[in-house]
């Protein structure tokens, strides 16, 4: 059996395929693009938000993207417990939304940044996480301006107490210090989740390291423990 | 509509001469919005008449050309698979100037159109930029205006930036160089053109809507920069990537419904040259209505409509019967369009306001290959190329080998900007959106991007070392081409085309016209040898703020090759003890190195030691190797020579190495000099047999240098310390500037 995956497109949506060429390509699930002007989600199990420049970015990073037709009916979807993932520009449109607490502020150098960078898993008991060692040292590239992951501290404290936290950056070598902090985000989060784990936004693209052709699989981690264990649950 | 006089035709950037030939061409005196069409599509960006009887001595023909140079808006190449590559450089310098951050941004925007409004899919961008000397303010303010202006752009339209160059010399300090490239992939059989036909198809305008910005850019770039040139802020155009990716989504959406006649971007000189230029190509007349275009402010002037160069726009023909299908395509992405005119059965392309007729012109006599001037310019040697000749390499005092010399001039060396790493700068580009980059986790000399659904990959570079065109233009524009395939060749590719941004000074003054003929002629003998004819490009001259002060001669060659993807080879060493080989011959020659030019200031010197078929040899057997398995590593030695190259190997890679040097030659030469047709490479124990023989057989000349080590690095066994604490240097350099 498989699940069906939704992968929103919004305009300025430019991570959108790769992210199908992962799901359909080399995990073989039914994907339905959704756009943005959709009223319904097609009865999919799981909600991709990709990543790009939705709405050009104009006003904030997701803030226009958050009122799309679409987006009433995720967050619908949400609420009553379906599955949700935001990579970058997705991640913070989830924030815009509501859906993930805290925001997605400049990054520290206010240059924007795409390199490789590396990653701890923080919590490996959501099924987005599932199955991650907790020693291993994921290589993820990112590639956005605006990823400082900022929350006021009852966020903070509440993100903590629920184990939200799911990946913080590290060193190529694991130290989860300032110097592998990429952009300064507060407890050098790369990636958190909502207090009922159904709801999951990063910053770095698994998407760009699920591929031998790209000589970086780091990222099937993630996406292996999604199919494995949100296709247990539909 | 008055007639003009002869005066406006000057203030407008025309030569008296040129408003004759306006004249008998219409039989009569043009109004000010003709002549305005006229000016603007016979500057020089627009026409090529200063260069284009030299550009037709370029090869432009192999069995893998599917489009003719020059006829379409971008070269197409057959890459296999039922699939072709679609690339094309251009320049935006004059724009960069004056504002890097918009003047940078639109370049990458117009470049990318030319390859969608082709059909293609827009895959992967480099560029290659140049600017002054890095101490100065100005030059920190451009390089940071531009980087952002091609990140922001590029990373928004959403197309990797996987390849580029960066120079810094006093030469580009008041015209710095911005070219961008992009290269695209489209199914043969689904290409569209830039052509108009069919009596009575209906014109659309679709994209952004027309403003007041850009008007005269054409004419702008076809001059010199000077203090004036602030008044020409207008004609520098504003981008919008977001308007880019739509009309990219909305475009490759209406030519796969198939009722798209021809379809043109706007680049230069807006609705004018895309109208003139598709009605040409069609051999039909158009008649459009300006009061139609939507335009972003109201009152505009029919002259104002036609040669503004607002972004994000296409002109499209549409077959009769598709207008709907269209229509819901632009609406589906929220496009601003409308149908502003039609094909008619005429010669001339006929322009309206408010149904009065403004212009009324002969298509064909405002496009190159048409009527447009074609003019053949003088040229002499400068007299700086004496100067060149009197260099004596005996008059510069040798290095002497110790721990301290070798120390002090290594750190100077990497952290010149122009050796040392560009991380500041590419980092601040995504080149990995598409997940087709191959070459984040595999480095290599050229960039790699994988063709999906296949077995290949496209290599693509883009390269030019200016100051050695400056010394040699014949030499140095055939350098340029050699040292393009030989970075196609290390990375396991096979060079298949050229597109060739040439970058000179006014070519008015002669001893420019005589680098520019003389680049040219060298670029062409060079891509005739390695089989890589010149697909298309463009010319940027007037990069030269007074008559002494030219850039250097800067004809930038964008290459594409093709490779089997398991060919894949990489610059990074691999393993402690492989040992390190030298392909090619050590020369006793430090002409226009970095290391003579940046470390001891001599500025005049020639160009480096170059022989074609020498070259062609040492490529074609590095190609052979590699498909062999026989070498672990391989990188060209180029900018820095022998210990850059070595040092950049060992960076990518964590390692180090120990290399002795054995040949009778000066110590600076054999360190840093920059003989071309140079490879490094590095072979793993059981392969040193094979390795040598498959030389050997092919009587190559190569040299052992030493070995890879694990961390250290030794020369002539002076310890110079871990790979790791030089690379701290090499990575620093460009970002320490700019804080």
């Amino acid at each position: 059996m498989n699940m069906k995956i939704g992968v929103v497109i919004f305009p300025g949506s430019n991570c959108d395929d790769d992210m199908i060429q992962v799901l359909q390509g080399r995990y073989k699930q039914e994907v339905v693009k959704l756009w943005h002007k959709d009223h319904n989600l097609q009865n999919c199990d799981f909600i991709v938000l990709p990543g790009g420049f939705s709405h050009g970015d104009y006003l904030r990073s997701g803030a226009i993207a958050r009122h799309s037709h679409i987006m009433q009916e995720v967050i619908t979807f949400a609420n009553n417990g379906g599955y949700v993932m935001g990579v970058c520009n997705g991640f913070q449109i989830l924030c815009e939304s509501n859906l993930l607490p805290g925001a997605l502020l400049r990054n520290e150098n206010r240059l924007f940044k795409c390199e490789n960078v590396f990653l701890k898993v923080e919590n490996n008991q959501t099924v987005f996480s599932m199955g991650i060692p907790q020693d291993k040292v994921l290589k993820i590239p990112i590639a956005h301006g605006e990823g400082r992951f900022y929350a006021d501290d009852a966020a903070m404290q509440s993100i903590i107490n629920n184990k939200q936290i799911i990946f913080k950056y590290c060193t190529e070598q694991g130290d989860i210090t300032a110097e592998g902090n990429v952009n300064g985000s507060l407890l050098n989060i790369a990636g958190i989740c909502n207090e009922q784990k159904n709801v999951f936004g990063m910053m770095p693209h698994p998407e760009r390291a699920a591929s031998e052709v790209l000589y970086n699989t780091d990222g099937c981690y993630i996406f292996d423990s999604i199919i494995q264990h949100c296709l247990a649950q539909v | 509509m008055e007639p003009v006089t002869v005066e406006t035709a000057q203030q407008l950037g025309l030569r008296p001469e040129e408003f004759d030939k306006i004249c008998s061409v219409l039989g009569r005196t043009p109004n000010f919005c003709e002549l305005s069409i006229y000016s603007v599509m016979w500057s020089e960006h627009c026409s090529y008449k200063n260069s284009i009887k030299w550009l037709k001595t370029l090869p432009r023909e192999s069995d893998k050309m599917l489009a003719n140079a020059g006829e379409e808006n971008a070269g197409l190449i057959d890459v296999g698979n039922g699939l072709a590559c679609c690339f094309k450089i251009e320049s935006h310098n004059h724009p960069s100037a004056l504002e890097p951050y918009q003047g940078a941004a639109t370049g990458v925007g117009g470049i990318n159109r030319d390859i969608f409004s082709m059909g293609a899919r827009p895959i992967a961008q480099l560029n290659s930029l140049r600017f002054g000397n890095l101490e100065n303010e100005r030059t920190q303010w451009l390089l940071k205006g531009v980087v952002k202006g091609i990140g922001d752009y590029g990373n928004a339209f959403g197309i990797p930036t996987v390849g580029g160059e960066v120079y810094f010399d006093d030469c580009y300090q008041v015209n710095p160089l911005v070219n961008a490239m992009s290269v695209g992939i489209v199914e043969h059989g689904k290409t569209c053109s830039a052509t108009a036909y069919g009596l009575g198809n209906k014109v659309y305008i679709f994209g952004s809507s027309t403003g007041k910005d850009g008007i005269h850019g054409a004419a702008f770039a076809s001059k010199n920069i000077s203090e004036d040139s602030v008044n020409d802020l207008p004609s520098v155009q504003v981008g919008d990537p977001f308007w880019e990716k739509l009309i990219l989504e909305a475009t490759l959406e209406i030519i796969e419904t198939g009722g798209v006649i021809g379809l043109q971007d706007m680049g230069a000189a807006g609705i004018t040259c895309s109208t003139s230029e598709m009605t040409a190509k069609g051999e039909c007349g158009m008649d459009v209505w300006l009061d139609k275009v939507p335009t972003r402010q109201p009152g505009m002037k029919d002259w104002e409509i036609l040669l503004s160069e607002s972004q994000e726009r296409m002109l499209v023909v549409v077959k009769q019967g598709f207008e709907r299908k269209l229509e819901e395509i632009f609406e589906k992405w929220d496009l601003t369009y409308n149908q502003i005119g039609e094909v008619t059965d005429g010669k001339n392309v006929r322009f309206y306001m408010n149904n009065n007729l403004v212009a009324d012109i002969p298509a064909e006599s405002l496009v190159l290959g048409g009527g447009a001037p074609v003019y053949e310019r003088e040229y002499s040697e400068p007299a700086y190329i004496k100067e060149i000749e009197k260099f004596n390499i005996d008059n510069i005092k040798d290095i002497e080998l110790n721990d301290e010399n070798l120390k002090n001039i290594l750190a100077k060396m990497l952290a010149n900007p122009n050796i040392a790493s560009k991380r500041w700068v590419y980092n601040q580009y995504d080149s990995m959106v598409g997940t087709i980059t191959q070459t984040t986790n595999k480095p290599s000399d050229a960039a790699v991007v994988k063709l999906r659904g296949t077995d290949k990959s496209i290599v693509m570079t883009v390269d030019c070392n200016s100051r050695y065109v400056y010394s040699n233009p014949l030499q140095g524009g055939a350098i340029a081409v050699a040292e393009a395939a030989r970075n196609i060749v290390c990375t396991g590719g096979v060079p298949l085309g050229v597109t060739n941004c040439l970058n000179f000074g006014n070519p008015y003054v002669p001893g420019v016209y005589w680098q520019f003929v003389n680049a040219v002629t060298g670029l062409g003998n060079a891509c005739r040898k390695f089989g890589t004819p010149v697909t298309g490009g463009n010319v940027s001259f007037y990069n030269q703020s007074s008559d002494e002060n030219a850039v250097f001669p800067t004809p930038t060659i964008g290459m594409i090759g093709l490779m089997d993807s398991t060919n894949h080879m990489t610059l990074d060493f691999k393993n402690a003890n492989d040992t390190i080989y030298i392909i090619g011959q050590h020369q006793n020659d430090i002409g226009s190195s970095q290391y003579l030019a940046k470390v001891l200031g001599v500025e005049q010197s020639p160009c480096p030691h170059f022989d074609i078929d020498e070259e062609y040899n040492i490529q074609q057997e590095v190609t052979s190797i590699i498909e062999n398995k026989l070498i672990q590593s391989a990188h060209d030695i180029s900018d820095g020579g022998l210990l850059v190259c070595l040092m950049e190997s060992a960076f990518a890679s964590g390692l180090g190495f120990e290399v002795n040097k054995e040949a009778n030659i000066r110590n600076d030469a054999y360190l840093f000099g920059e003989a071309q047709s140079r490879v490094i490479v590095s072979v793993s124990q059981n392969n040193i047999d094979n390795f040598e023989n498959h030389l050997k057989s092919n009587n190559m000349s190569f040299s052992k240098l030493g070995k890879v080590t694990a961390s250290e690095i030794s020369l002539n066994n002076i310890q110079l310390g871990s790979a790791k604490n030089w690379k701290f240097i090499y990575d620093n350099s460009i970002e320490n500037h700019l804080n």
